[in-house]
C-alpha cells in the first residue's frame, strides 16, 4: 500500500517542471550535492567536536558550555539549509530516495540525532557545571550521550552515501 | 628508475585494487570513510578560518583555536588521504585522467601551501593580535583563502563521480 502511494509521488514529482529542470540541466545535481555536503560538513563536525570535548578528548582549556555554546547552535539553520539541498535533489530523482530504504535509514538516524543534539545542547545550558566532573553520574549520562551522538551521526554519512549505492532502478 | 605509469599500474594490478574494483560492498564503505573524514577536515579547518575572518570564536584567542582543532583535522586529513589513496589505485589510470582529480589534489597542495605561509609569515607576531576580535589583514586573508580552497577541493570531489566514466 505505502509502496504504491510513494511510488504515485514519485512519478507525480518527476513529472513537475522543476523536477524536469533539476534532472536535464547537468549542473544542478552536483551543485546541489556540492552545497549539501558542504553543510554536512558543518554540521557533523559541530557535533562532533562537543562530543570530543565532553570525552575530554580535547579543548580542554575551554569549559564544556562555552564549547558547547560555540558550535552547537550553528547546527539548527545549516540543518535548514540541507533540508532545502536535500528536498531539491528528492524532488530531482523522487524514485532515488523516496523508494530506498537507506534514505528512510538516515531520515530515522537523523530524527533521532536532532532530539539527541538539542537535548545535550539544552541539558549543558541548564546546567552548565555537572557534565564537566570527572566522576559522577551525569558525567557518566554525558559521555554516554557524546558516543551515541558520534554514532548516530556517522551512520547519517555512511547512509547518506550508500543512497547512491541501493537506489531502485 | 620506474616510469611513473609502470608505477601506477603496479598498485592498480594488486590484489587489493582488484578487491576494491570487484567487491559490490568495498569501495561504498571506503568511499564513506572518504567523505566522512573530509567532512570532518573541513569543518574542523573552518573553525579556524571563520576565527581567522572574525566571523566566530572572537572571544578565544587564535592559537587555542587551533591547538584544539589541530589533532581532529590531521587525523581525519590522514583517514582521508589513506581511503582516498585506495579507491584511487582501484582505478587509477581513469582517475588520473580525469581533469576534477587532477585538480583536487592541486587545489589540497595549494590549500596546504596556505597554511604553511600563514605559519611562516602572517603568523609569526601571533602572540601580538591572536586576542584581537577581528584579526589583521593578511590573517583575514589566509582564513578567507583557505574556506574558499577547501570548498574547491568539494566541489571538485563530487564531480569526480559525475564524470568518471562508469564501470
Amino acid at each position: 500500500m505505502i509502496d504504491v502511494v510513494l511510488s504515485g509521488l514519485a512519478k507525480w514529482l518527476a513529472a513537475t517542471p522543476l523536477s524536469h529542470t533539476i534532472r536535464t540541466t547537468g549542473w544542478i545535481i552536483p551543485s546541489l550535492q556540492t552545497i549539501h555536503i558542504l553543510g554536512v560538513a558543518v554540521v557533523f563536525s559541530s557535533a562532533i567536536l562537543v562530543d570530543l570535548r565532553v570525552w575530554r578528548l580535547l579543548q580542554r582549556d575551554e569549559p564544556l558550555p562555552e564549547v558547547a555554546r560555540r558550535f552547537l547552535p550553528t547546527i539548527w539553520p545549516v540543518l535548514l539549509i540541507l533540508l532545502v539541498t536535500g528536498s531539491l535533489l528528492i524532488v530531482g530523482e523522487p524514485r532515488r530516495s523516496l523508494l530506498n530504504s537507506t534514505f528512510y535509514l538516515k531520515m530515522a538516524l537523523l530524527a533521532v540525532a536532532i532530539m539527541l543534539t538539542a537535548g545535550v545542547q539544552r541539558s549543558i545550558a541548564a546546567s552548565p557545571n555537572s557534565w564537566d566532573e570527572d566522576r559522577g553520574r551525569r558525567a557518566i549520562a554525558g559521555r554516554f550521550a557524546a558516543t551515541l551522538s558520534i554514532l548516530i551521526w556517522c551512520g547519517i554519512l555512511f547512509a547518506g552515501r550508500w543512497i547512491a549505492y541501493t537506489q531502485a532502478g | 628508475m620506474q616510469q611513473p605509469q609502470e608505477f601506477i599500474s603496479y598498485f592498480e594490478h594488486s590484489a587489493l585494487a582488484d578487491a576494491i574494483r570487484e567487491n559490490d560492498f568495498l569501495f561504498p564503505l571506503i568511499e564513506s570513510v572518504h567523505v566522512l573524514s573530509i567532512c570532518l577536515v573541513v569543518g574542523s579547518i573552518l573553525v579556524v578560518d571563520l576565527r581567522l575572518l572574525g566571523l566566530a570564536s572572537i572571544y578565544r584567542p587564535v592559537s587555542r583555536i587551533i591547538r584544539g582543532i589541530l589533532l581532529t583535522t590531521w587525523g581525519a586529513f590522514a583517514i582521508a588521504v589513506a581511503s582516498g589513496s585506495l579507491l584511487f589505485i582501484s582505478n587509477a589510470t581513469a582517475y588520473l585522467d580525469n581533469g576534477y582529480f587532477v585538480a583536487k589534489l592541486v587545489l589540497i597542495c595549494m590549500a596546504g601551501l596556505n597554511m604553511a605561509i600563514f605559519h611562516g609569515i602572517s603568523a609569526k607576531d601571533l602572540p601580538r593580535w591572536e586576542s584581537d576580535t577581528v584579526p589583521p589583514v593578511p590573517a583575514r586573508l589566509a582564513g578567507g583563502l583557505s574556506i574558499l580552497l577547501w570548498v574547491s577541493v568539494i566541489t571538485c570531489g563530487r564531480w569526480i563521480g559525475f564524470t568518471m566514466p562508469v564501470r
